[in-house]
């Protein structure tokens, strides 16, 4: 629901590392534990860059999958579902390794070829 | 590609060297998967006389926001004034809750609220005349309403709050369990109002949401003997989602319970 103000702030992130040239590729990198709909995200990035210097820039989503660590058996559970139970020994007592990313990973601008 | 194309009528066709791309792929297929890497390039470009570079950027998406709450914290820090961001869906029960806080706590506590609406000051209006200072932000400027309080929101909102005369600010977050759970918005701890006409699953259907609070209020409990509610199997949703989270079980329209929610406020405006 909250897609479009997501897209605002990765515009604004784009354009000041942008410097002035145009951007025509966008890495985001988005865990799991996000609440961000893909097809959202990439519907409401067409409709607010459209008119914008940043149209037509491509917007690419890197998944990252939620990982919780065991504190007592250091054992690693990627989450199906958001249980924060270690899987092979079943405690609560856990901490997030991935899945909270929310990153503008990298973009690719022009570069004048002289 | 890796685009969303919603074009069947052309309505999002925006980019002149996509025309020719859509046959290649067939009309309204969408190719982003699940794994971003799996998206393809938009074009040759090879043959340009301007290459391409890629810079690492590695900003959070919510860097600005995140500054901006930071602000807000140090505000509140030097007025010595608490804050909770009290969030929940539509029709749990956050301003009934208020009311009956500030009506219980106003000998106590010095409260305000910031009270977050897409659109009308109903909610403000029904706390107006109880003696503490109620600041309305209406988040209708822009697409339509955002579904959140950001950051940036709450401290436009805060100019119109006396936060010097305040030990505890309410911010009262737009019904939603979805979006306000993103945004930081300077607050010291957050807390949320769920009702227990929501049903049990809820805590797996919104985690993030469940996860993020440091309280979760079940409220409405005055409704129980008329519901199919297993109460027990809530608490387990929650611990499965947040295991350190607190629970408090009241009717804010009976007050019963309402002392524990109360008692946990002012502890924790002792306490930051």
């Amino acid at each position: 629901m909250h897609e479009l103000a997501l897209c605002g702030a990765i515009a604004d992130t784009v354009n000041r590392h942008a410097e002035g040239q145009r951007v025509q590729r966008v890495e985001v990198r988005i865990g799991h534990f996000r609440q961000v709909v893909p097809d959202s995200l990439l519907f409401s990035w067409e409709l607010l860059t459209d008119g914008t210097p940043l149209e037509g820039c491509e917007l690419v989503i890197d998944h990252v999958p939620a990982v919780i660590r065991c504190t007592a058996c250091e054992h690693e559970t990627t989450l199906d579902m958001p249980i924060m139970l270690c899987a092979a020994c079943e405690s609560s007592d856990v901490t997030i390794v991935s899945g909270e990313e929310f990153l503008v990973s990298s973009i690719e601008r022009t570069k004048e070829v002289c | 590609m890796g685009r969303f194309h919603a074009h069947p009528d052309g309505t999002w066709q925006t980019h002149e060297h996509e025309h020719g791309e859509h046959g290649e792929h067939g009309d309204g297929e969408h190719e982003q998967g699940d794994h971003g890497h799996e998206a393809r390039d938009v074009g040759d470009h090879t043959g340009y006389e301007t290459g391409r570079e890629r810079v690492a950027v590695l900003e959070t998406i919510l860097a600005e926001n995140d500054r901006t709450a930071e602000r807000n914290r140090a505000d509140f820090a030097s007025a010595g004034v608490t804050t909770v961001n009290l969030m929940s869906s539509p029709g749990a029960g956050k301003t009934t809750l208020l009311k009956r806080t500030i009506t219980t706590l106003g000998e106590t506590l010095r409260i305000g609220v910031l009270e977050g609406d897409i659109a009308t000051s109903l909610d403000a209006d029904q706390l107006e005349g109880l003696g503490a200072p109620v600041s309305l932000v209406n988040t209708s400027a822009g697409f339509g309403g955002e579904c959140h309080l950001d950051a940036t929101m709450v401290r436009s909102g805060l100019t119109r709050l006396p936060l010097d005369e305040l030990d505890l600010l309410v911010i009262e977050n737009v019904g939603n369990l979805v979006c306000p759970a993103e945004f930081d918005v300077g607050q010291h701890v957050r807390a949320m109002v769920f009702s227990v006409t929501e049903g049990e699953e809820k805590p797996l259907k919104y985690p993030v949401m469940f996860h993020a609070v440091d309280v979760v209020v079940v409220n409405k409990i005055d409704l129980l003997p008329h519901l199919d509610f297993d109460v027990e199997a809530l608490q387990a949703n929650i611990r499965a989602v947040n295991p350190t989270a607190r629970t408090i079980h009241l009717s804010a329209t009976t007050g019963e319970g309402v002392d524990e929610w109360c008692d946990w406020l002012i502890e924790t405006q002792k306490t930051h």
